[in-house]
């Protein structure tokens, strides 16, 4: 018996997918066989093509079928200035997009940002999208309104919620488990890129749960497939997360000693745990709390801060030259690292680990294994996120710097306004990396993504 | 000089509450009020040049008092101080010439002695030729010695000359104030005009397609950016919004105003950015001996991310700008806070505010200070009405500068640096 063996290249694409899934409906009598068999090519080549999967369900855009493709390179991201692709996302998109005036050219490769006033046009489409699971579609409006930010808290929001999914789920007839529940993740991943672009935790994330639903035994029934998923899920969490924040706060407390004065930038989960547990312990020191804008999320830091009872000074960017003077350490966050050691992280990172190096202070990472991505990046402009521009011109709180209200048309044709939301530090400005597998220079990065990707992303 | 008096306390009130924006109009009222001063001063026949100093001093250590970190009104004041002394010797080696008296000394050198230097016929000479300009290195060489040498030939010569040379000194003393006046006249112009001189020169350093920095909003780099525009050179510019005072959307409005492509972008995006950037540009508070500059809150972070990525760094002064101080601590010393309102909204913090803790120190300090320390090292360029100089050289002149000043005119910058080091700490950790 020939099997229908797919010799399609990578990557499949979600199209690809439902194509496969109809030819197997359309051989009905090797319906068994040949749905094993188109099984074979994407269980044999299971890295790339699910990353490649994972990378084209990121898009959410069909992708050309392309001729080569080395495996260890990860596929290029969308690019935003491709007229085709974007066209051809905008019709499958159910935001409303409007035409963003005065993009800065430096970025038109990358999305503009979708506010939050998209969020009644969303609501009102809640009943329309059937495929979409509730609380999918809860995450996604939160992640719009940036209720929920920050890399550990999306990626937990969203596996949660896929978990949720996956449990309501039932195998439509005809078709199999794997195949289509993929296809299913795969149209959650891309609504909630609409609503934001994915973090490098949440692009992880998904590559283990892919990774996870393609490599169920055929054996099982489909409930106790979806409580084998269930419970991965948990255990990624609890791993990769909750776990890998405990070892990393042990390490880090050892690194704090009384009389410090601790510099943090912003707000990161993993910094505060390490401050209060620091506190905890017992360990007398100071914290200086450095924020900007327009997020300002130091504040929210400082308030949890202050109400546990540490004493914090809080200052803003441009005043680090100030502060540094009497600062011994400095404790930063990051939402990924990449393989060569650039740190990609809140904008903002990257002077407050220039001026530390300058001053000789050192600089501790803190951020959990599951975060390493393969990709390189040398500047903060090939990759990022643009947030609300309009956020950059207005001042919330302060009237009497509003300059730049009521601009005249002909101003406002000439200004163009930048709201960055990630930069990338170098790693030399970095002196030690606080992971779970311990603590790591940034040359070693490279390695855990190579000698433990399998592990540290229980592939 | 009740009036005079008036003036002085109306502007020592304006410099202690802080409401004199920026240092050219700090240095130009500075300027007006010596001069005013200066006008009503009463100068006895005898010694005038010593009365002027004295009355210009009086008013200039108050006035350096009230606003330690504004250097622009002690700049002023030395410089009118500079004026004063050089006017006299020129005066007075016109008036030797004319009388033809070689080596005597005026009575003035009496009373006066180690003020004046001792007139031998080749230091007045020289002096002449040095009126206003810096000094150069051969004319300090000949005042030196004519300084530690102080041969007072005596009163004695004083009293046959005496009623001669007196309706002399009467017409040399209103001409002595005169020419002070016209000379602090001279330098108001100069320090109104410094914004157009320097602005000069930015078709030198402005190319076509070029992506200009900078960071809040300083006049003289909005004159130089729009005469660049002029010359009909297109470039796009960078504004940093400069929090706290967030001058930059005032800057961008300006520029955008005239036609420039600006892209405005928060603080904390300048590292991420200057990858990108020609240059970076931007304006000083002031520019210390050393080559250091005292800039807005911010620019050292701007500097250093200029210099990892190789981007030239320049700052715009005018000469008022310039002073002779070298910087000691600067962060503190020449640091002013400010209000912590602009950073946090006190009603929203207003329960962190509570003495927490049992010794009854706050828990939540703030820190919003005005100005950052710029080393010379990260400088590349400093543009000023006289010209491009490089850090090095600023402190060259200002070798020669300090070298030509008489030691009690850096007197009270010595006082005022003491009173810093005692008020100490501005330090966080307080």
């Amino acid at each position: 018996m020939s099997f229908p063996i797919l010799m399609k290249p990578l990557p499949l694409s979600l199209k690809d997918f439902n194509f496969i899934a109809e030819a197997n409906k359309s051989n009905a009598p090797g319906g068994a066989a040949s749905s094993k068999s188109v099984k074979q090519p994407p269980q044999k080549k299971d890295g790339p093509p699910v990353a490649s999967s994972v990378a084209a369900s990121e898009r959410g855009v069909d992708r050309p079928v392309e001729k080569e493709r080395k495996k260890d390179l990860p596929p290029p991201r969308m690019q935003f200035d491709d007229e085709s692709r974007v066209g051809k996302a905008k019709r499958r998109s159910l935001l409303n997009q409007p035409e963003a005036r005065n993009r800065v050219e430096l970025f038109r490769h990358l999305p503009p940002h979708k506010n939050g006033s998209q969020l009644p046009y969303l609501e009102s489409k809640f009943f329309e999208l059937h495929e979409m699971h509730p609380s999918v579609y809860k995450v996604g409006l939160q992640y719009l309104t940036g209720d929920t930010s920050g890399g550990n808290a999306r990626c937990i929001a969203m596996l949660q919620a896929f978990q949720e999914a996956i449990r309501d789920y039932s195998t439509p007839p005809e078709k199999t488990l794997n195949r289509d529940l993929t296809s299913k993740i795969g149209g959650f991943v891309s609504f909630l890129i609409e609503c934001r672009p994915l973090s490098m935790s949440m692009g992880n994330a998904i590559r283990f749960l892919k990774s996870r639903i393609a490599r169920l035994p055929l054996t099982l029934s489909e409930s106790e497939a979806k409580a084998a998923l269930c419970s991965d899920i948990d255990r990624f969490i609890n791993e990769k997360i909750v776990l890998a924040d405990k070892v990393i706060l042990r390490h880090a407390a050892t690194k704090i000693r009384d009389g410090d004065v601790l510099l943090t930038y912003g707000s990161s989960c993993v910094v505060e745990m390490i401050l209060l547990y620091a506190h905890e312990i017992g360990k007398q020191f100071r914290v200086v709390v450095v924020d900007s804008r327009p997020m300002l999320e130091g504040q929210k830091l400082l308030r949890r801060l202050v109400a546990k009872g540490l004493s914090c000074t809080y200052t803003q960017l441009n005043a680090i030259s100030y502060v540094m003077h009497e600062v011994t350490r400095v404790f930063l966050g990051a939402s990924s690292i990449f393989s060569n050691g650039t740190v990609y992280s809140r904008v903002g990172t990257a002077p407050v680990a220039m001026v530390a190096h300058a001053f000789h202070v050192p600089v501790l990472v803190c951020c959990e294994a599951y975060k390493f991505h393969e990709r390189v990046q040398l500047d903060s402009i090939c990759f990022n996120e643009l947030g609300d521009p309009d956020a950059v011109s207005k001042v919330p709180g302060r009237v009497d710097v509003n300059y730049l209200d009521n601009l005249t048309d002909k101003q406002k044709e000439n200004l163009q306004l930048l709201n960055l939301k990630y930069d990338a530090t170098p790693s030399d400005y970095i002196s030690v990396i606080v992971t779970d597998y311990g603590m790591i220079p940034p040359t070693s990065v490279p390695v855990i993504v190579r000698e433990y990707r399998k592990e540290y992303l229980l592939i | 000089m009740p009036d005079t008096q008036a003036l002085v306390n109306d502007f020592l009130n304006k410099l202690k509450k802080r409401k004199i924006e920026g240092s050219q109009a700090t240095a130009k009222q500075t300027a007006e009020l010596l001069r005013s001063v200066i006008s009503q001063t009463r100068v006895p026949y005898t010694n005038q040049a010593a009365a002027l100093i004295q009355s210009v001093k009086a008013v200039g250590e108050g006035l350096i008092a009230a606003n330690p970190v504004e250097l622009a009104v002690g700049n002023v004041v030395r410089r009118v101080l500079h004026i004063i002394r050089e006017e006299d010797l020129s005066l007075t080696t016109a008036a030797m010439a004319g009388l033809n008296l070689s080596a005597v000394s005026d009575d003035e050198d009496d009373v006066d002695g180690d003020n004046q230097p001792v007139l031998s016929a080749a230091a007045i000479a020289a002096a002449s030729r040095s009126t206003l300009r810096p000094p150069s290195l051969q004319t300090l060489l000949e005042d030196v010695p004519d300084s530690a040498a102080v041969p007072h030939t005596s009163s004695s010569g004083g009293d046959s000359e005496g009623k001669s040379k007196s309706a002399d000194k009467s017409s040399r003393s209103r001409k002595l104030k005169h020419d002070v006046i016209e000379a602090v006249n001279e330098l108001i112009q100069d320090i109104n005009t410094c914004h157009e001189q320097i602005a000069e020169q930015a078709v030198e350093h402005i190319h076509q397609n070029e992506v200009i920095l900078t960071l809040g909003s300083s006049r003289t780099v909005l004159e130089f950016l729009c005469a660049a525009k002029e010359k009909k050179r297109s470039f796009r510019v960078f504004v940093a919004e400069g929090a706290p005072r967030y001058q930059g959307h005032l800057l961008a409005k300006e520029l955008v105003t005239r036609g420039l492509q600006t892209t405005l972008i928060t603080d904390s995006a300048i590292f991420a950015m200057i990858s990108r950037v020609n240059m970076v540009i931007v304006g000083a508070h002031a520019v210390m001996a050393n080559g250091g500059v005292i800039a807005p809150v911010g620019l050292n972070m701007v500097a250093l991310a200029a210099q990892k990525h190789a981007v030239p760094f320049v700052v715009l002064a005018g000469s008022h700008k310039l002073c002779p101080l070298y910087p000691h601590h600067p962060e503190v010393l020449l640091n002013e806070l400010r209000s912590p309102s602009e950073l946090l909204d006190f009603g929203e913090f207003s329960d962190c505010l509570d003495f927490g803790s049992g010794i009854g120190a706050p828990l939540l300090h703030v820190v919003n200070p005005t100005f950052d320390y710029v080393p010379p090292k990260l400088v590349s360029l400093f543009i000023t009405d006289t010209g491009g100089h490089n850090p090095s050289y600023i402190a060259e002149i200002y070798q020669l500068f300090v070298m030509s000043l008489r030691g009690e005119d850096m007197k009270f910058k010595s006082e005022i640096m003491k009173t810093n080091c005692i008020a100490g700490g501005n330090l966080v950790k307080s």
